[in-house]
């Protein structure tokens, strides 16, 4: 297997092309080789979720997948998403329930959120929290994450 | 605008999160520096063993840019510590050196360090490293190494005992000889870490030029990193600067000194070079400190009433090779021995304390530091007794608790209390979680086969702990906070704090203290902190002090910097400060609250314009205030938290149906961060209580060390948490607040486990070993079955 590739990847909505080593996974290459340090690390190897970025319309755990099998893809990170204001309710929400303490989480939390809010439904506190039980959080104990979720689930989905 | 009722005691959204919110967090692992190395670790994959060599010739034929560094080539430039205290002089610690040099003592130590251009190749490398090891017999089964022939952590110190001791009054087996009804029980409490998301991260930076050496890490306490660091580097301390990013959780965990986090600063002295360390996953959980472990027995002792007549406690704590540097690794004991049933009158108490190193990871402090255990089995003991006098759980709590003619008072087991208050805390509790109707509907439903347990827990939190403990142990660790509060130009204010932030939002609530010492809004003030070339010394985030502490130095700060505000506009309005006030952002008339001039208009005159002012006026528009918490050696919280669950006696599941807490952490400056710290508490508490455990087998082998099998507390399966407040402020300080990080951990895992011995309780079925798990309650109903 060669060491290196080259590929063509779109990082939220810009095309770019790089030579990048066949092992790296796509977390460290948006990290370290685009600077893109919103997505974080905390496990990898699946199962914390700090790492989820959005690939091709759904979310993926980024330390799951090389950055080579992204190449031709669409990718969104927390910093692609908050330029072009997608998830501004949410991370509104989130503020102003205080449904984060370290941050260190709330990236992958907010894109798995909004993958959740693309449902289109409201959903009830146990459906939100199966939802979110990819993605960890050692300090809020959750109960506001699902309470800033529910709040714009209603102002989406209300009435 | 300043808002006419005060910011303090809002719920305001705290700036900082907003940032964080927007993918614009800097953590140690985000940041950039030219010429930056990357350091991996070799940790040993024993328990026990002697190095006998380290060959590093594959590892630079593998990687050609890679530097090895083995631990004794480190131990050239930096000196061992040793985790003595001088206040314990029978407590042993034998020195650490910060890479191990001959002999490793748990699996995960550190043994050499290989730097290379990229994590990968330094990883690479690492692998490619020989090292020839000789196994040696580990001590690695809890509660075995006191045992006669158990193999030896640190032979040179003759045993595994690290430490014990005896407290109480000497008559509790007396007392319960004489007791109507007596209840005893052996507990068992997992080891188990603080698991933050962000692992352990470090960026060292020393350039030879200067002679400076700085250090970017993901820590709780830089003040203690920049001692050491000068101490054993032989830096001097000026030329060391530390400084706290944004931190990816802490909870204890990034308060200690790591041997590995000081080798990366070793390796750029040798280097020249900016090197940066960042933990992974496995590395997180056999190299931070492990917390917990600990065996209780106790016996407690009650009359006809219900009225405790003496307690028993004898606690076990294995810690792991080593404590950690200024931190006593007996804590967790003491904590224990120390509080249990301390919210409750009681003349008799004896309690014993043992403390063994074992080859595991080096213990420390994790949220609530011993005091879930003391809750756990203090409170589980009344439960069975409440049982067994036939009287409500509840009402017995209520015969016991101090009454309020008792404070101040110092408990049998020296705890000095000044106030407490449980029982406005339960009745608040018993009417929130409709406790009588919960009663009435178990009731119901235990005529249908389905077990529902209710668990209410009386908790004491030990937070802002003062001078009195850290004194005098000689550890170099402050136990006072600073604060600079400066008046800019445009009238904004600037408060350059010791508090370290990590996410509890204590920055957001000092801005709210200021704003309202100058009448200005909390939106009007910004806080920074977390370096310790420019804030005020400090001790860092540990015992829920930052408030308190921190809180009360800004207090002061304010009030300084209020005065010089008020004395300045005297000489500009030829007015007595006495009958000037700040409010709505301006000076006004103290009588009238009509404005005279804007803090803004004194900002400009105060750092541009002195032409303007009388000969001899000096604008002072900065002042620095420390603050010190001497007189009480800790401010004391405390609460009651009430758990209901449902126990599936077939599968052994938990279902947890709802979670509420009263607490009472004296004033309450914000409570939207008060009630998330509570909540993020019970949660960490739940984890303790039913999930979190790190698994070893004999030899010392870790056996769950990935996010795949040690098991945290997840979204799903977790109930709401209801938090309610009584607030008693402290008389100490003005600010009068207590801390509040600790409550929810401290509290949860004895609700937890008196709900679920309250759903077995028909079946005769009892579990008191932490975590419980769908295993352990079937095991306990099926030994209640047979008999």
């Amino acid at each position: 297997m060669e060491e290196f590739a080259d590929i063509t990847v779109t990082v939220n909505g810009e095309k770019i092309g790089k030579r990048v080593e066949a092992r790296q996974h796509l977390v460290d290459f948006l990290r370290i080789e685009l600077g893109l340090t919103g997505s974080h690390l905390g496990c990898e190897h699946g199962v914390c979720g700090a790492c989820t970025v959005r690939v091709d319309g759904s979310i993926v755990r980024g330390c799951l997948m090389l950055a080579i099998q992204a190449d031709g893809a669409d990718v969104w990170t927390i910093e692609g998403l908050s330029d072009a204001g997608e998830i501004e309710d949410l991370q509104e929400a989130f503020i102003a329930r205080n449904a984060l303490q370290c941050g260190y989480c709330t990236p992958g939390m907010l894109l798995t959120s909004a993958e959740m809010l693309e449902a289109g439904r409201k959903m009830s506190r146990a459906e939100i929290r199966e939802f979110l039980s990819g993605n960890y959080c050692r300090c809020t104990g959750y109960h506001a994450i699902v309470d800033a979720v529910e709040t714009v689930m209603e102002s989406r989905f209300g009435g | 605008m300043a808002d006419p009722e005060g910011a303090v005691g809002r719920p305001l959204p705290r700036s900082g999160a907003r940032r964080l919110a927007f993918g614009r967090g800097r953590y140690a692992d985000d940041l950039r520096f030219p010429g930056l190395l990357h350091l991996a670790f070799i940790r040993s994959p024993y328990a026990h063993a002697r190095i006998l060599g380290i060959d590093p010739a594959p590892a630079l034929a593998a990687v050609p840019n890679a530097r090895v560094f083995t631990g004794a080539e480190i131990a050239e430039i930096c000196a061992p510590w040793q985790g003595t205290m001088e206040h314990l002089p029978t407590m042993v610690s034998p020195p650490q050196h910060v890479v191990a040099v001959d002999r490793v003592v748990w699996q995960g130590e550190p043994v050499a360090a290989v730097v290379a251009a990229s994590r990968a190749e330094a990883e690479d490398a690492a692998g490619e490293v020989l090292v020839e090891w000789e196994p040696l017999p580990a001590a690695a089964v809890r509660d075995r190494t006191l045992d006669e022939g158990a193999a030896l952590v640190h032979p040179e110190l003759g045993s595994n005992l690290c430490f014990s001791t005896n407290i109480g009054t000497g008559d509790s087996e007396s007392a319960l000889s004489g007791a109507a009804h007596v209840v005893e029980g052996r507990f068992s409490f997992s080891r188990h870490s603080g698991v933050p998301l962000e692992a352990r991260s470090v960026v060292a930076d020393y350039d030879p030029g200067e002679g400076t050496l700085t250090v970017h890490g993901s820590h709780q306490s830089p003040w203690h990193q920049q001692d050491t660091l000068s101490r054993h580097l032989g830096i001097p301390e000026h030329l060391v600067r530390v400084v706290a990013p944004d931190i990816g959780g802490g909870f204890g965990i990034k308060l200690h000194i790591y041997g590995d986090e000081i080798a990366v600063s070793a390796v750029s002295r040798l280097l020249g070079r900016p090197v940066k360390y960042v933990g992974d996953r496995m590395e997180a959980f056999v190299s931070d400190v492990h917390a917990r472990d600990q065996a209780v027995a106790a016996r407690l002792g009650v009359d006809g009433e219900g009225r405790i007549r003496g307690l028993s406690v004898d606690a076990l704590t294995s810690l792991g090779a080593y404590g950690s540097l200024g931190r006593p690794p007996i804590s967790e004991g003491m904590m224990t021995i120390m509080m249990a049933a301390g919210a409750y009158a009681n003349a008799h108490y004896d309690a014993r304390l043992r403390v063994a190193f074992q080859n595991k990871p080096p213990s420390g402090m994790y949220r609530a530091v011993g005091q879930p255990i003391a809750c756990a089995v203090a409170e589980q003991l009344l439960d069975w007794a409440a049982h067994a006098a036939g009287i409500d759980p509840v009402e017995l709590r209520r015969r016991n608790y101090w009454t309020d003619d008792d404070y101040p008072l110092r408990t049998p087991g020296g705890l000095a209390i000044k106030r407490l208050s449980p029982g406005r805390c339960l009745d608040k509790l018993v009417g929130t979680m409709g406790y009588d109707a919960l009663r009435v509907e178990q009731a119901a439903l235990r005529k249908t086969g389905v077990h529902r347990g209710i668990g209410v827990a009386t908790f004491l939190e030990m937070t802002s702990v003062g001078p009195a403990y850290y004194g005098p142990s000689g550890a170099h660790i402050s136990t006072q906070d600073g604060a600079t509060v400066r008046l800019e130009p445009s009238g904004a204010v600037r408060c350059v704090t010791s508090v370290i932030e990590l996410g509890q939002g204590t920055h957001a609530a000092l801005a709210q203290i200021v704003a309202d010492r100058l009448g200005v809004a909390a939106s009007d003030v910004g806080v920074v902190g977390g370096d310790t070339s420019t804030t005020p010394y400090g001790g860092g985030a540990w015992a829920s002090r930052g408030l308190t502490i921190g809180g009360e130095a800004v207090w002061r700060a304010a009030d300084g910097l209020r005065a010089n505000i008020l004395e300045l506009a005297g000489s500009i309005l030829q007015a007595d400060p006495a009958d000037l006030d700040l409010r709505g952002g301006a000076v006004c008339d103290r009588g009238t609250g009509e404005p005279r001039i804007s803090l803004a208009e004194i900002g400009r005159i105060g750092h541009f314009r002195h032409d303007t002012l009388p000969p001899g006026v000096q604008p002072e528009l900065a002042v620095t205030r420390h603050y010190v918490p001497d007189a009480a050696p800790f401010a004391l919280a405390n609460g009651v938290q009430g758990s209901s669950l449902e126990v599936d006696v077939e599968t052994g599941e938990i279902r947890l149906l709802d979670h509420w807490v009263v607490e009472d952490c004296g004033r309450i400056v914000n409570p939207l961060l008060v009630e998330e710290q509570i909540r993020g508490g019970v949660v960490q508490g739940i984890g303790g209580a039913l999930f979190e455990e790190c698994r070893y087998d004999e030899d010392g082998q870790m056996l769950n060390a990935s996010f795949v099998d040690y098991l945290v507390p997840m979204a799903a399966g977790l109930p709401d948490i209801h938090v309610g407040h009584v607030e008693t402020p402290i008389e100490e300080t003005a600010l009068g607040t207590k801390g509040a990080g600790e409550a929810g951990t401290v509290g949860a895992p004895a609700a937890i486990m008196l709900a679920v011995n309250d759903a077995l309780r028909p079946l005769g079925a009892q579990v008191t070993s932490l975590p419980i798990t769908p295993e352990s309650i079937l095991r306990a109903v099926a030994a209640a079955r047979s008999g």
